[in-house]
């Protein structure tokens, strides 16, 4: 039985992560495939060639796409970072009169669905001008309750103390914020910063909606335009795409999977 | 004449009121940021969406006529809508418990002390980093009706072909199993962080009893997993309900409508068919859907939950 258990354990993980894995796997090998080889129905391609990976960017502006997408996944995480922190700041450090209040209406905006508000959202961007442009698909995103909820979790940890010594020493707010606060709570911002970076990459409908031409598009769009542009035999061509597409992800999930696992179970659970 | 308590109270009160004030003032700058967006960009357009539901509309999205809740009676009247709902609920009850049942099975695996087990949990993991539109391309090849390895492996045993996406009683299936792919990572990783949480010492005294892993499972990891397990349940069914990504690139809804899900349907009346007026009344219904499960969650779900 003590030696059962192992192997039986192993042999477990090892067949589901076969199948967990297997799509991105069969999308990788697909990737390397010519229409021929597709057609007759071959799993491993006959050589590792990068013929599709160059029609992919010369089908579509790929790279730029890939320069929007990453470009506003940033600008987004910056801005949610910016502004959770300061009104998570406002919530554990400034004893304001109604801040109980004010922090319920805060988390009760996590149960709006997005998609509820997203018909007057579309009007009131068209009517700002900003169809095709980086503000709709940034600035509406800057506020998060999550993450403020996330951030405040983690400064109330911050001990009481270090916030009457830093007074006490006539450090300024900002200072006492950057000094103090931003180091003590590193994996919350880690967190919170991977999460929406993360996100924001993988934003599908309200880029769909906000943008109808190259340029501001991001890569999730160009990946629906590969598809339904390329016919049966090219779909070495549209994996070749999705290949391109998952790895800035995939990359940043193995980096940070640890941070992440931490963070998000916190903010579950607190 | 006064006491010197009462001047010295008055001043202390003073003082007070002044901090007070100090207090207000540094909290709204500190909060501006926030309030401002959520204003804009939440507030401001649930309530629209309230008031459009109330009206017909022109193109450009301008309430033209009032109509009261006319535009909730057809809605709920309309054969579409129906099936929308249906699809829906449906989707609900094929995606949830079987990707929590699922996620939970790994995160059990990957919280075993064995060598190497951290590559099988950045393995279950990544499908979170995957994008809804690059899931769906994956699996929308996946079930290619001659070419997808579904149908090659159904073939290649003697078995005839599924029409996955084409047949009505098959596309919710798939875009089930697309969904349920997708969300594996993200309920993984809350799961393997929930079983982490829990004290090693409850299982020493387990394991010195001589209880089996089954009775560890169900006696002492459940119970203290249950407040990650109903946060888990919650956003999946949240999740369930705002599903975009995977119809608009599967099955558009089809066939017969078998996958229009409430969202898609929200887009498709809006953005295509150009009827704010009854897309925002499935707005608010989305809304008031949403609502409900989660409150009936925390009323029903939370007496069942465990709290360390």
């Amino acid at each position: 039985m003590k030696i059962l258990r192992p192997i039986i354990t192993y042999l477990l993980l090892i067949l589901t992560a076969v199948i967990v894995f297997f799509p991105v796997v069969y999308a990788f090998l697909i990737s390397f495939m010519s229409g021929a080889e597709l057609l007759q129905g071959k799993f491993i391609p006959e050589s590792f060639h990068l013929e599709n990976y160059q029609k992919a960017f010369e089908r579509l502006p790929l790279a730029h796409y890939l320069w929007n997408s990453f470009f506003i996944s940033t600008v987004v995480m910056l801005g949610q970072l910016l502004v959770s922190a300061l009104a998570a700041y406002a919530f554990v450090f400034i004893p304001f009169k109604g801040r109980h209040i004010v922090f319920f209406i805060f988390i009760s905006t996590m149960m709006i669905p997005w998609e509820a508000t997203m018909i007057p959202n579309f009007l009131t961007i068209q009517q700002l001008d900003w169809i095709n442009n980086y503000q709709s698909l940034t600035i509406p995103f800057f506020a998060i309750a999550f993450g403020t909820f996330l951030l405040r979790q983690h400064f109330l940890t911050i001990p009481k103390e270090l916030k009457e010594a830093s007074d006490i020493a006539g450090l300024r707010s900002f200072k006492f914020f950057w000094k103090v606060v931003i180091p003590y709570c590193r994996t919350s911002f880690v967190t919170l910063g991977a999460y929406g970076f993360l996100t924001t990459w993988n934003m599908y409908l309200w880029p769909l909606l906000v943008t109808n031409n190259d340029q501001v598009r991001t890569v999730q769009i160009g990946l629906k335009q590969l598809q339904t542009q390329e016919m049966a035999s090219e779909w070495g061509v549209v994996m070749a795409g999705v290949i391109i597409v998952i790895i800035p992800t995939l990359i940043l999930l193995f980096l940070g999977q640890k941070q992440l696992q931490k963070g998000l179970a916190q903010g579950a659970l607190k | 004449m006064k006491s010197t308590a009462e001047i010295q109270e008055k001043s202390i009160n003073k003082i007070d009121l002044k901090w007070r004030f100090i207090h207000w003032r540094s909290a709204i700058l500190y909060l501006l940021p926030s309030i401002i967006l959520f204003s804009v960009f939440l507030f401001y357009p649930l309530g629209k969406t309230l008031y459009l539901s109330f009206f017909l509309t022109d193109q450009q999205g301008n309430a033209n006529v009032f109509v009261g809740l006319e535009n909730f009676q057809y809605i709920l009247q309309a054969e579409s809508f129906h099936k929308s709902i249906k699809a829906t609920i449906l989707f609900v009850l094929y995606t949830v418990p079987t990707g929590v049942i699922i996620s939970l099975f790994l995160a059990l695996l990957a919280n075993e002390k064995i060598r190497g087990v951290g590559i099988f949990r950045t393995i279950y993991s990544s499908t979170m980093g995957i994008s809804v539109a690059a899931s769906a391309v994956v699996w929308l090849f996946i079930f290619h009706p001659s070419m997808g390895i579904l149908n090659q492996l159904i073939t290649s045993i003697g078995g005839t072909s599924i029409d996955w996406l084409l047949h009505p009683d098959w596309a919710l299936v798939s875009v089930s199993i697309t969904t349920i792919w997708m969300n594996i990572g993200f309920s993984f990783l809350i799961l393997l962080g929930g079983l982490q949480n829990i004290d090693d010492h409850l299982y020493e005294s387990a394991k010195i009893s001589g209880a089996s892993y089954f009775y560890q499972l169900r006696r002492i990891t459940i119970p203290m997993l249950s407040p990650t397990l109903f946060f888990v349940i919650t956003v999946s069914l949240i999740n369930a309900f705002q599903t975009f990504g995977q119809v608009d690139i599967l099955t558009q809804g089809g066939p017969s409508e078998s996958t229009n899900l409430i969202v898609y349907s929200i887009y498709r009346e809006a953005f295509v068919n150009y009827q704010f007026g009854t897309a925002s009344a499935q707005s608010i219904f989305l809304f008031i859907c949403i609502l409900i499960v989660t409150i009936l969650q925390f009323k029903f779900g939370e007496r069942k939950v465990h709290y360390q």
